[in-house]
C-alpha cells in the first residue's frame, strides 16, 4: 500500500472529492464483489468496502492515473487481509501447499460436464469452499474479468504466479464440483 | 507440445493471455490431443458457468448512497442509512454539483469536444454509448444473426456496414441501430461481453487506413481505427484488454486458430 500523503489540507477539497467520485466510486460494485467473496458475508463485506473506500480517499493524492479499478481492488484486498489480521502469505501456506496438492489434472468425466453445466448454487458453494488465495483468483478473473496483468497488479504477484495459481484454482474448483461423484467412483488420494 | 506443458498453458489459452506463438502451438495441440481438448472444454464450460450474473455481488444501495452525492432535486427524500463510520466532510461538500454532472452525463459530455476532433469523436462515442444504455435505446433490430442485422440497415444508410457475429470469440452480436456521430449517420452494432455492452460505430471514410487509437475516458475504453474504407469506433466499459481483443476479432474474423 502507498504511504499516507502528508500534504497540507487543500483548498480544492471539493474538486478532489469530485474527482474521487468520478474515478473511484464507479468501481464500488467491483470492490464489493471482491470483498463479499473474500469475507463470505454481507456485513463484513460492507465493513471491508467502507474501510477500503476511506483508505482510498485518504491515499487518493498518491493515485496518479492508471487503472482506478486495479488500484481500488488492491486496497480492498489489503483491507480485507488486515481487518482479518491475517497475513495472506501465511494463510496461503496453511491452505495451499503445492506439495500437498500437486497439479494433478485427470481428464474430465461425463459427470464433470453435466455438473458444471447446470447448478449455479453448487457452483457458488464450491467457490466458497476454495481457500481465499484461490477464491480471489477465480473472482478476479471470471467475475471481475481482470487480465492477468491486472490481477498481478491487484495481488502484488508475478504474472507467472497468477497464471499457475489461477490454473490451480480452476482445478480445485472443478474437484469441488465433482468431488462426490469422483469419490464414489474411485477412492483416489487427493 | 507435451500434455504437461499444455496443462498449465491451457488456462492462459482459455483466457487469451498467450502470445501468438504459444497460442498457435496450443491450438495445434488441442487439435491433436483429445484428452487436452476435453479438459479445455470442461474449463470453458466452467468459465461460462461462472459468468452467471447472480454470482456477481453488487454493492447494496445503502453503501452506494454513502459514497455518491445525492441528486439535488430529491435531496430531501434521501434518508441516510445508518452510517457506521463518518463520511469525510470534504466529500460531502462536493454535493450537488457532481450529482448533477453524473445524472446529466450524456449532456455534459458534449462539453468535452473542445480539445479537438479526435476527442470530439471519443466524447460523442461515449455519449452515444451512454444514451444507448438508457431505456430502450440500445437496439432497433434485435438479432444474434448477422444475416438479419445487416439487411436491416439497408435503405437506412447510404452505405452497407460490415456485420459479423463474434460469438465464437466471446463477443456475441445482439443487435444494431442507427446513430449519429461526428455529423454522420452511422451504423451501431451492439455486442455483448458477458454482462457488458460493446457499441461498435462505423461510417464510411475517405482517408487512409489508420491504426488503433485507444482512449480512456470516464471509465470507458474507446478504440478507433480506419480500414476497408470505414471509420470504426468501439466503446465499452469492459477493460482495455477485452476491448482490444474484440477489435482484433472484428478485424480478423478468419482467425485460423479459432
Amino acid at each position: 500500500m502507498t504511504e499516507p500523503n502528508a500534504r497540507s489540507p487543500r483548498t480544492d477539497d471539493a474538486a478532489r472529492s469530485a474527482r474521487f467520485e468520478a474515478q473511484v466510486v464507479p468501481y464500488l460494485d467491483a470492490a464489493y464483489n471482491l470483498a463479499h467473496w473474500l469475507s463470505h458475508n454481507t456485513a463484513d463485506a460492507q465493513d471491508v468496502v467502507q474501510e477500503a473506500m476511506l483508505r482510498a480517499l485518504r491515499y487518493f493524492d498518491s493515485f496518479h492515473g492508471g487503472d482506478a479499478r486495479v488500484w481500488l481492488l488492491a486496497i480492498v484486498r489489503n483491507t480485507f487481509y488486515t481487518l482479518r489480521s491475517r497475513d495472506p502469505q501465511d494463510s496461503l501456506h496453511d491452505e495451499l501447499d503445492d506439495r500437498l496438492h500437486p497439479l494433478v489434472d485427470d481428464g474430465p468425466s461425463p459427470e464433470t460436464l453435466t455438473l458444471l453445466a447446470v447448478d449455479v448454487s453448487a457452483l457458488q458453494a464450491a467457490l466458497e469452499r476454495l481457500p481465499a488465495p484461490l477464491r480471489e483468483m477465480i473472482v478476479l478473473r471470471e467475475l471481475e474479468e481482470c487480465s492477468y496483468k491486472e490481477i498481478a497488479g491487484i495481488t502484488g504477484q508475478k504474472i507467472g504466479t497468477v497464471m499457475s495459481r489461477l490454473a490451480r484454482a480452476r482445478e480445485r474448483l472443478r474437484e469441488e464440483l465433482t468431488h462426490r461423484p469422483r469419490e464414489a467412483r474411485r477412492h483416489d488420494v487427493r | 507440445m507435451m500434455c504437461d506443458d499444455a496443462g498449465l498453458l491451457l488456462h492462459a489459452y482459455l483466457d487469451d493471455e498467450l502470445d501468438a506463438a504459444d497460442s498457435a502451438a496450443m491450438a495445434r495441440h488441442l487439435h491433436e490431443c483429445a484428452a487436452c481438448k476435453a479438459r479445455y472444454e470442461t474449463y470453458a464450460i466452467m468459465q461460462k458457468a461462472l459468468s452467471e450474473p447472480s454470482l456477481y455481488r453488487r454493492a447494496p444501495e445503502a453503501l452506494k448512497a454513502r459514497w455518491t452525492t445525492p441528486a439535488p432535486a430529491p435531496a430531501a427524500t434521501v434518508t441516510p442509512l445508518p452510517v457506521r463510520r463518518r463520511t469525510p466532510m470534504a466529500f460531502a461538500t462536493a454535493a450537488g454539483f457532481v450529482a448533477a454532472m453524473l445524472i446529466s452525463a450524456p449532456a455534459w459530455m458534449h462539453w468535452l469536444p473542445s480539445r479537438g476532433t479526435d476527442n470530439a469523436i471519443v466524447a460523442q462515442a461515449i455519449s452515444g454509448h451512454v444514451r444507448s444504455l438508457q431505456g430502450e435505446h440500445l437496439m432497433d433490430v434485435i438479432s444474434t444473426d448477422q444475416h438479419t442485422v445487416k439487411p436491416w440497415f439497408e435503405g437506412k444508410l447510404d452505405f452497407s456496414p460490415r456485420v459479423k457475429d463474434l460469438a465464437g470469440e466471446g463477443f456475441p452480436l445482439v443487435g444494431g441501430r442507427l446513430d449519429a456521430l461526428d455529423g454522420h449517420s452511422v451504423a451501431a452494432l451492439v455486442y455483448k461481453r458477458r454482462l457488458h455492452v460493446i457499441n461498435l460505430f462505423q461510417w464510411p471514410s475517405e482517408g487512409a487506413p489508420a491504426p488503433l487509437a485507444v482512449a480512456q475516458e470516464h471509465g470507458y475504453t474507446v478504440i478507433r481505427w480506419t480500414g476497408d474504407g470505414m471509420h470504426y469506433v468501439a466503446i465499452s466499459d469492459v477493460n482495455e484488454g477485452d476491448l482490444k481483443q474484440f477489435v482484433l476479432a472484428f478485424q480478423n474474423e478468419a482467425n485460423p486458430l479459432r
